[in-house]
Parts: structure tokens; C-alpha cells; sequence
């Protein structure tokens, strides 16, 4: 698949090659913020290393006026500052492409190619010039790049300078030495090169209802507007950010004015062992709780997730899914908790998964893993992956209804006891298979033991066959029944489809222009994204609608084919797995790929 | 954990406390431990304190993980929620329980086995935390339900049923929660119930975790000769390091408590606790000078008991986390949602 970038407005992919730990960050984050700012569909893509200091790292930026930000990987243009991966960085860049590069040092000779345009810029002379401090000198270079992308891209220079006032607010120097390194970057490339490239940007209007968020930015937020009140989590990457975010937004909105005090709190535990725990014992109080974690962390959780389950505690895990098995790459993204999150722990177990594809809907998503778990009284984890998660997405403006109340689901309180001739907690449930639960310190009469060793509908300890199946049969048709509150599955359907193309959460954006591009050879599909496990009967219907599916996630073993499999009726053959496990997010071009490969088998 | 229903039956003799409740109302279901279980004893030992400080039963939590001693929740006050968890994990999930109720009064019942093994770490940090409650641990140097293995706590040279010598040096849940910087520290034998109940009583007043550590033979695996865990050798060691009176609150203190060898501390919630007997020197404020006292008397042999460490002065974890007064199950949701118009306004900085 091949773009149409040479002299395309709007329509490029850059790609900016660093060395971690020098501040480049900053940098792209600005010169994404400005092309937000421009109205132009944008995309940022941080892929970085697990190391603090003086690794590799890359951030690409794509923008498209179709809307088509999903990772692209053929580079227009490539940043090359870091000498170390020069080879690689360069081999990357398309046939006419540029590489924009420090000449401050001389440019090995094995390193030039003959079909792409260097453009050398001594970014280190002029500002060890320029500046005195070392700590300065390493910083500035990099607004120094962005100064030449500036002027090289067109990108609106009264923007970048009213979003460092905004950055720098209060801190005159600093303002003032970034607008300087800018400066040295812009005047540079328009003095040396033709500016601005043919590949370049034009201000649109594409962004007025939009927000340039993270997915675990937006995962916080919606657990702050669900009322959540407790949150435990062990660090971790890639969901750190959660819950640094729920903190920042706590001390923002939930300090009681009057009082002075939290209304909430934020525990940091010894593991996710105790995380966990600690979820689990808030919510059987009542009180809306939750942790976020990544793979490694779901695995310690196992245990006590089968407690909830069993027990029937509503508890919420954000998994901000990255690169397994083990330690595996923590800072690439995957997909591959599927399997050990729809069946964590020992025994018969299964628990609601929710996937949501964007960081919009990691905030909408977020406020209803709380009242599903409540609702139907079990763990349920919200899929979020490092991608998600940990890069800047241009999402619609979230929104909120001020009618929203948290869905409590059935806890008695003094006066229903009162009406009842005894309680017993495994009974009695409604046309969901939920028994109602009663809450700690509200009434003797709605005392009992809760339990994660066996026990019969009356919540008395059991080691009697029946009476042990009859209450996990129940847990079995809950479940089951949760498939129709779950998030709906998203459809595109067309007339007279080849085939099916399913897949879940950070795929879409990828996978739908993968189909836009398939369609433009005449190859016509439906489109089908999963939002939540148990399954809605619509997804079978859809499987079984098509001669084959084409089901594309981010793991080796196929792990949404899997459980499709398992937990539908459709047969084996119906399902072609379309897999990447690499530990980048995806790109059409790669999905159109492989399409087109396994057709051709 | 097996139980069966104890027929109700009160005598009007049977006093009544506050509440206008009988010691019976903090019963729970017949215990299925062994005859002679050293948990029992203690268990009744809970049953007396709650009724005797007249906690309403309803306002309690029990919470444990899993062992003999974990099963033990079921057998005291019906009226309580219990929360019989996962080996190890029970003080996980009353840090949880008590950062969302601070208005009940947790009692975490846990084992050598569940807090000195699979769940250390989770006690250590509860501890750390500061966590509101009264953690027992009934201590009885095996691990029951599977037969008789040694625990953490087994002491070096003591011997199994079998006759194998432990050679492993143990864990002392009292000098690791002293090194640690527990708020309470308290040790007691199962068999001793009048010093027991007082030492209870102190420890749900206590402003923070309280760490009460019970010598709690084990009839089936751990009673015969050569156990340092039996009730024969505790009795022939124990060595009541201070003797304590719970003068709850609202008791007018009619007498001045100190006097020579006497010390008294107020507790948090204005009871005080009263050292009838200490050693000449002992401070049970100076943690220091407690654990060389420990050390010291320790390797002489002896199982030294009473409440041995005492500090009102740390926030527990409420305090330090600056949560309202209220439970934080009951802030109105009103309170927790920003609402709309601030979505709109934070998103500008997100543009």
C-alpha cells in the first residue's frame, strides 16, 4: 500500500529519532499540539524504551485530511538526532523522502542514499552557541528541530509561540530560550532549503469539536465522574498514569471545599496482590473501587479475582495491556491479556471484559465498568493497551449528562431488610441471575459470612454437590446474561461483502482505513468491532453472516479467534486470524497486507 | 468452614451490657475446631471484650483469610458482616474495607501460617499503614489444616509430632512489628483469658493497628513434648511483662494511676489504659528499650505477654490520607462528580 505523498497537503508521516531522557518529548509534543491546533487530523505515536537515560526512542507523527491516523510506516520524513540508530532511521524513510539530520558532526558516508534528500542542519553548533548550560544546550536542540519543522512543514508559527507562552506561563526565561532555539531551528532551514517541503500543512477545520487526551487520562476521568472513592494499584508501566492522573484530578475536584478534606483515597499498595485485596474489601463496603495495572499485574491478581468472582464483589481493573509474556517489552503495546483476563483465576471462572478502542471511550467505558461490576456484582476489567493508553489521540470532546446517577445495582438497605423474613445472600435473584447483597454496618438481620470456600445459595459454607452447582450454574447464566449490557459491538456493514473483518479496542482506526483502502481495489467487507465479553448475540450473527472473518488483534496466539471460538457457536472455519505481535501499533498498510496475502492463499 | 447453629437459649440471670445485649448476642456458630483448640478460648476471649465494651454487633467486621484460625470469625457475634477471604490476603481487603467504612470496627483474625508466610508482606505493610484495626494472630507454630507442617513461627529445635527438630529460625510477629514501626504490639496466650480480654479491649481502642500476638496451642499437631508452642511450655514460660486495666472512657478515674511501677496512657479515644504491673525501668512508650527488653528476656526462654509497645501519637491511615469524617461510602455522589460544565471547562486543556 502506498500513500500519495509527494507534493500532498495534509497528508504525511514524520518520524523523529531521539535519544531518551534529553527532553525530546517536549518537543514533539508541541509540534503535535500545533498541528491539533491547525484543525488538521493528527496522530502522535510515542515509541519508547524502558530506560530513563540514553536509549533509543522515536515518535512519529502522522497527519491525514481524510482522518486516517492510525500508524502509518512509510516516512516521508525522519528527524535522524540520535547517531546511534542513524542506519535503521535512514533506511526507513520512502523512495524521495528527506531525513533532516545534526551536521555538526559529519555524516558517515555508508549512511547516504541516492533516492532520498538530506537535509543536514548543525543544530549542536548553534546552540552550544547560543546557550551556556549544558542542560540547555541538550534541550534546545530539540525545540531547535521543531523550529526547522516550522518552517520546512508550514506549521503555523503564531501557534507553536502561543503554546510556549502557555507552557511556560510565569517563566519569562525559559519562553523566551525556547523562542530563541525555535527561532535558530526556522531561520536555518528557510535560509539553507526550499520551505516549505512538498509534503506540507494547511490549516482545516477538522478539530473544533475535538481533544488532543491520552486513553489513561481519560481512563481517570471517568473513574472520577463514576464516583469511584478508593483506588489501590502497585506501580507499573504502562498504567502508571491512571492513577497519577486520578490523584491530579482528585486533588483538583474532590477536596470538600468546606472541609478540607479528600473524598477519596488513593493507596499505593505492596503489590497487585494487595491491590486487589484492597479493591475487593472497598467494594464489599460499598464503595465504588477500582486499580489499574498492566499484564504482569493481572497474573498476581488471579487469585483474589476468582474471590470476587465467586463471592460476587464488584471490583474494577483498568489493564493497560503491554508486549507479555513475563516482563516482555513494558513499553510496547499488545494485546494479548485477553485470554487471562476473560478466565483470570483458578477454577471456573469468567469475568466481563470491556474494550474500548479510543481514548474517548476509555472514559465512557471506565463509568460503565463501574456499573456493570455493581450491577452484576463481579470484577469487570476494562482493556485499555500502552497505545491507548500512553499516546495522545485527537478523540470528539468527551461529554457528560448531569442526570447520570451510579447504577448501585441491588443492595438492601434497613428498610428492605425489615420487610423480609430472613436474608440469605445467594438468593433470591432477579431475571439477570443477581441476588441481592447487603453492605456491612447496616443491619444484623442482613449479616453473613462472605466466603471464597464453597458454599450453598444461602451463603452457608457447602461441600454438597448440588448445592455447590446450583449456585455455580447461577454465576454461569449471570454472566452470560451481562452479554447484553455490555457496550454493543460497532458494525459498518455494505452490500454484498466478500467477507467479515472483526477485531477490537486500538485496532479499529487501522483496520478501517485498511478496509477504505481494500474497498478502492474492489474488495468489499463488513466491518466488526467487539466492545465487550460475554458476547452479544449479534457478534455469531455477524460471524456466521460471512463465509469467513478475518478477526485482527495484536498477539501471536490468536486470542480473540480463541475465545470467539469458545464462547460463540460459530465453527472454527469461519475464523482466519490476522495477527501482529511486534510491540508497535498498527498500521493499515500492514492489515491490508496481510489481508491481501492470505486471500491469495 | 463447616458450621453448625448453636440453639438459642438465654437465661435471665445472664447480665446485659448497654445495649441491653447478652454475652450470648456476641456468639456465633459452634465451632468446628478440635476440642481443646486454643482458638476457641481466644475466640471467647473476643466475645467477652465486644459485649464488654458494648460494640453494637452489626457495626463490627470480621475479617481473615484462610487456616484454622481464619474459620474462627464465623464462631463469634452472628450479627457482624464476615469476610472469610484468601490465604494471606486478609489484610488487603480490611485496608480496603477500612478506607471505605471508617465507622466499623475491624477485627482481622489471621494465623502464623496466613501472616508469617504467604501473607507477610501484606502484614508488614498494614502495619506500615497504620490500618484501624485489631489484628490477631492465633499463633500456634503449625500449619493444622494440612497436617502438621511447621510454620514460620515454629522455634529452632522444637519438635514436630513426627519428632523432626525445626531448624530454621523463626519469625517473631511481635519484634517484627516493633522493627517496623507498629503503634501496638501485644502478646498473649490463649490459656489466659483475664489478661487477654483487658488486652482486646486496649486494642480496639487503639488509634491505629493493633498487633496482638496469642500463643494458641494446637491440640491435634503441636501439644506434645518438645513444642515450644504447647500449653504445658507455655505455661512454664510465660512471663507477664505488664499487667494492664482498659478504663474505658466514659469511667470516672477516680484514683491517680501513677505510681511506682505504674504508668497509664490515654488512647486516642479518651479510654486509658492502665500498667498495673511493669518491670522496674520498662517503658511501654519506648520502643527501643521494649525490644532490647524482648531480646533479652526472649533468650532466656521466656514467652514474655502483656501489652508491650504503645504509641498514640501516629495517624493511622484515615489521618494521613485526609479523608473526610465521614465514611467515604457515604459522600453523596454529588460531591464525588465534577459534572459537565467542568468537563467542558479542563477540556480547553486538553486543545
Amino acid at each position: 500500500m502506498q500513500r500519495n505523498s509527494n507534493g500532498s497537503v495534509n497528508d504525511f508521516a514524520i518520524k523523529l529519532a531521539n535519544v531518551n531522557g534529553t527532553g525530546s518529548a517536549s518537543a514533539n509534543g508541541l509540534l503535535m499540539q500545533a498541528i491539533f491546533r491547525m484543525g488538521i487530523p493528527v496522530s502522535g505515536k510515542n515509541l519508547f524504551p524502558s530506560n530513563i537515560q540514553g536509549l533509543p526512542t522515536w515518535y512519529e507523527i502522522r497527519v491525514n485530511n481524510d482522518g486516517h491516523t492510525a500508524r502509518a510506516i512509510n516516512y516521508d520524513l525522519m528527524v535522524a538526532m540520535n547517531s546511534q540508530t542513524y542506519g535503521r532511521d535512514i533506511k526507513e524513510v520512502r523512495q524521495g523522502g528527506y531525513v533532516l539530520y545534526d551536521s555538526s558532526w559529519p555524516l558517515d558516508k555508508s549512511l547516504y542514499r541516492d533516492d532520498v534528500n538530506f537535509m543536514p542542519i548543525p543544530f549542536a553548533r548553534m546552540c552550544n552557541e547560543r546557550f551556556k548550560d549544558s542542560r540547555a544546550r541538550t534541550l534546545m536542540k530539540n525545540i531547535a528541530y521543531a523550529g526547522a519543522l516550522v518552517a520546512t512543514l508550514e506549521i503555523d508559527m503564531g501557534t507553536v509561540e502561543a503554546l510556549l507562552d502557555e507552557r511556560f506561563a510565569g517563566k519569562k526565561a525559559l519562553r523566551d530560550s525556547n523562542l530563541q532555539a525555535l527561532k535558530i531551528g526556522h531561520d536555518y532551514a528557510k535560509e539553507h532549503f526550499n520551505c516549505p517541503l512538498p509534503f506540507h500543512l494547511q490549516p482545516m477545520n477538522a478539530n473544533g469539536d475535538k481533544v488532543l487526551i491520552d486513553g489513561n487520562t481519560a481512563t481517570a476521568l471517568g473513574c472520577v465522574y463514576a464516583g469511584a472513592t478508593v483506588a489501590a494499584w502497585y506501580p507499573i508501566t504502562p498504567a502508571t498514569s491512571v492513577m497519577d492522573a486520578f490523584k491530579e484530578f482528585c486533588e483538583k475536584y474532590r477536596r470538600d471545599p468546606e472541609t478540607g478534606r479528600n473524598n477519596y483515597c488513593i493507596i499505593q499498595a505492596e503489590d497487585e496482590l494487595a491491590a486487589i485485596g484492597m479493591v475487593i474489601g472497598a467494594s464489599w463496603n460499598g464503595a465504588r473501587s477500582f486499580t489499574s495495572t498492566a499484564g504482569p499485574g493481572i497474573s498476581l491478581m488471579g487469585e483474589l479475582l476468582g474471590l470476587a468472582y465467586y463471592s460476587e464483589i464488584p471490583a474494577v481493573v483498568i489493564d493497560v495491556q503491554r508486549v507479555g509474556p513475563s516482563t516482555g517489552m513494558p513499553t510496547r503495546t499488545q494485546q494479548a491479556d485477553l485470554l487471562s483476563c476473560a478466565y483470570a483465576s483458578h477454577g471456573d471462572t469468567k469475568h466481563i471484559l470491556l474494550f474500548p478502542a479510543n481514548p474517548a471511550e476509555c472514559f465512557e467505558f471506565a463509568v460503565e465498568s463501574f456499573d456493570l461490576a455493581e450491577r452484576f456484582q463481579t470484577p469487570v476489567i476494562m482493556m485499555s493497551d500502552l497505545d491507548i493508553g500512553m499516546n495522545d489521540w485527537v478523540v470528539p470532546r468527551l461529554t457528560w449528562n448531569d442526570s447520570y446517577r451510579p447504577d448501585r445495582g441491588r443492595v438492601l438497605n434497613e428498610e428492605d431488610l425489615k420487610k423480609l423474613p430472613k436474608y440469605f445472600r445467594y438468593s433470591g435473584e432477579d431475571e439477570n441471575f443477581v441476588a441481592p447483597r447487603t453492605l456491612p454496618g447496616v443491619d444484623a438481620k442482613g449479616a453473613y459470612v462472605t466466603r471464597g470456600s464453597g458454599h450453598n445459595k444461602f451463603g452457608g459454607y457447602t461441600e454438597t454437590p448440588s448445592e455447590y452447582q446450583e449456585v455455580l450454574d447461577r454465576l454461569a447464566k449471570k454472566h452470560a446474561a451481562a452479554a447484553d449490557f455490555v457496550p454493543s459491538p460497532k458494525m459498518q456493514m455494505v452490500d454484498h461483502a466478500q467477507f467479515g473483518v472483526v477485531t477490537l479496542g486500538g485496532c479499529d482506526l487501522a483496520v478501517r482505513e485498511a478496509i477504505g483502502v481494500l474497498a478502492e481495489q474492489g474488495i468489499e467487507v463488513d466491518y466488526l468491532r467487539i466492545c465487550g465479553f460475554p458476547f452479544a448475540k449479534s457478534i455469531e450473527t455477524f460471524l456466521n453472516q460471512h463465509a469467513f472473518n478475518f478477526v485482527v488483534e495484536q498477539n501471536r496466539d490468536g486470542q480473540l479467534s480463541s475465545l470467539l471460538t469458545l464462547e460463540t457457536g460459530v465453527s472454527k472455519e469461519k475464523i482466519r486470524p490476522i495477527l501482529f505481535y511486534g510491540g508497535f501499533p498498527l498500521s493499515a498498510s500492514q492489515v491490508v497486507d496481510a489481508i491481501q496475502s492470505q486471500m491469495e492463499k | 468452614m463447616p458450621s453448625i447453629a448453636k440453639p438459642i437459649a438465654t437465661h435471665p440471670s445472664l447480665g446485659r451490657n448497654e445495649l441491653g445485649l447478652t454475652i450470648r448476642d456476641y456468639e456465633g456458630s459452634m465451632s468446628t475446631l478440635c476440642a481443646g483448640c486454643g482458638h476457641d478460648s481466644v475466640t471467647a476471649a473476643v466475645v467477652r471484650a465486644l459485649w464488654e465494651m458494648s460494640l453494637a454487633p452489626h457495626m463490627l467486621a470480621k475479617m481473615s483469610g484462610i487456616g484454622c484460625s481464619s474459620k474462627t470469625p464465623a464462631y463469634f457475634v452472628n450479627g457482624a458482616h464476615g469476610f472469610n477471604s484468601a490465604h494471606g490476603r486478609m489484610p488487603t481487603i480490611t485496608t480496603g474495607a477500612a478506607a471505605a467504612n471508617r465507622e466499623l470496627t475491624y477485627i482481622g483474625v489471621s494465623g502464623d501460617g496466613d501472616s508469617l508466610s504467604i501473607g507477610i508482606g501484606h502484614m508488614c505493610h498494614a502495619i506500615r499503614r497504620n490500618v484501624k484495626m485489631v489484628y490477631l494472630i492465633e499463633n500456634n507454630g503449625v500449619y493444622g489444616l494440612t497436617k502438621g507442617q511447621f510454620s514460620a513461627s515454629a522455634d529452632v529445635g522444637s519438635k514436630s509430632k513426627r519428632g523432626e527438630a525445626n531448624r530454621m529460625s523463626p519469625i517473631d510477629p511481635v519484634m517484627l512489628a516493633l522493627s517496623i514501626g507498629a503503634t501496638f504490639v501485644a502478646r498473649s496466650f490463649s490459656g489466659d483469658k483475664e489478661q487477654l480480654v483487658p488486652i482486646l479491649k486496649a486494642a480496639f481502642a487503639h488509634r491505629g493497628l493493633a498487633l496482638v500476638d496469642v500463643v494458641s496451642p494446637c491440640v491435634t499437631f503441636n501439644d506434645h513434648e518438645g513444642s515450644t508452642k504447647s500449653y504445658l511450655y507455655t505455661r512454664r514460660h510465660e512471663a507477664r511483662a505488664t499487667e494492664t486495666d482498659y478504663v474505658p472512657k466514659a469511667t470516672e478515674i477516680l484514683a491517680e494511676l501513677n505510681g511506682d511501677g505504674v504508668t497509664s496512657v490515654t488512647m486516642h479515644d479518651g479510654s486509658v489504659l492502665r500498667f498495673r504491673t511493669v518491670p522496674t525501668g520498662y517503658d511501654p512508650t519506648d520502643r527501643q528499650r521494649v525490644m532490647a527488653y524482648l531480646q533479652e528476656r526472649q533468650a532466656k526462654g521466656e514467652v514474655v505477654t502483656g501489652v508491650l509497645y504503645l504509641d498514640e501519637t501516629v495517624p493511622d491511615l484515615h489521618e494521613m490520607n485526609n479523608t473526610p469524617e465521614i465514611p467515604l461510602t457515604e459522600v453523596p455522589y454529588e460531591k464525588l462528580c465534577p459534572g459537565a460544565d467542568a468537563l467542558n471547562k479542563l477540556q480547553e486543556e486538553y486543545r
